[in-house]
């Protein structure tokens, strides 16, 4: 299935978790904050949200900034 | 004790550093140690698992530094919101740079967009401290509705030119019932000094340190020029005047 991931579709296995997601991405989901279709998941629920065809979800983090 | 208070949290520097822009974490450290600010702000983007890098919270000691977000990137109200959310969800406390930036040429903040942020999330509890040009009426909105403090600009975001609306700025002086911080464009310790013998309460700065050759020095000397503003505020400076007026006596001159 195809997700949009930051922007840009991504193919990823059916059913998969957000978190099972981060983790093969090699993102520590203690440094990230991810939105799921336009809401905010609190990393206790990364495991128990699976993705769907079509979803939408942002991966972000903090940078340098002013 | 001259402290700055921002929504009753007491701090002893008046400078708050950015953390863009600099060539490595080693010099971005350098200059918020050197500048000995207490307050750090920082940015929301999408993770790039193409180029991953180490995490920038790492080299930011939470003790020491209290966490600035900002929502630059947004264009809008809704934008702005959602990244404050994000930035809370991140475990940061609820303080937020709000930041509404359409123009990409010369990143002015938007007024209507900033205020409408504003009013939505002082309601949700967060901290707000907006960046806005140097409009002593929305200033007075904004500080209505609640922000803690208000952060007109010096000039355009790393622009290094300093304050160029003293007027304005001196007017939102005058009338804030909350911290006035001047926010960007300020590109010497001496434009920092200005501000702060303005009356100022605090200045925020980071392409100045981040440009620096040395940014821990030029942390050093923002950090002094901050400190020499401010005494001289509150010591009280003389008035401007067009005439001159003789610092020795006028009276027993040789051969009067």
């Amino acid at each position: 299935m195809e997700i949009i991931f930051n922007g840009k579709p991504r193919e990823t296995q059916d059913s998969i978790s957000v978190q099972e997601f981060l983790n093969q991405l090699q993102l520590d989901c203690m440094q990230v904050v991810v939105e799921h279709n336009r809401s905010i998941i609190a990393r206790q629920r990364l495991d128990e949200t699976l993705l769907n065809h079509g979803d939408t979800l942002e991966v972000i983090h903090f940078v340098g900034g002013g | 004790m001259d402290e700055l208070i921002i929504a009753g949290r007491s701090f002893n520097s008046r400078l708050m550093v950015g953390t863009g822009k600099f060539s490595s974490n080693e010099a971005m450290v350098a200059a918020m140690e050197g500048s000995n600010s207490e307050i750090v702000t920082v940015a929301l983007r999408r993770v790039d698992v193409d180029n991953p890098q180490d995490s920038l919270l790492q080299h930011i000691d939470p003790k020491r530094y209290l966490l600035l977000p900002n929502t630059s990137g947004a264009r809008d109200a809704e934008e702005a919101v959602r990244l404050a959310r994000i930035a809370r969800a991140a475990g940061c406390e609820p303080w937020i740079k709000l930041e509404v930036t359409p123009d990409p040429y010369y990143l002015l903040p938007d007024p209507i967009e900033t205020l409408k942020a504003a009013e939505i999330l002082v309601k949700e509890g967060f901290i707000v401290l907006p960046y806005i040009n140097a409009d002593p009426v929305l200033a007075k909105h904004l500080q209505e509705v609640g922000t803690a403090t208000v952060m007109p600009l010096g000039s355009p975001i790393g622009t290094n030119k300093g304050v160029r609306n003293r007027d304005n700025i001196a007017i939102i002086i005058e009338q804030a019932i909350v911290p006035v911080v001047v926010d960007a464009g300020l590109g010497a310790p001496s434009h920092a000094a200005e501000a702060m013998e303005m009356g100022a309460d605090a200045v925020l700065v980071n392409t100045a340190l981040a440009v620096a050759r040395n940014p821990g020095a030029m942390g050093v000397a923002f950090r002094k020029g901050v400190e020499a503003g401010r005494e001289a505020y509150l010591a009280g400076l003389g008035k401007q005047q067009d005439k001159a007026e003789a610092s020795s006596p006028l009276t027993g001159f040789l051969g009067s």
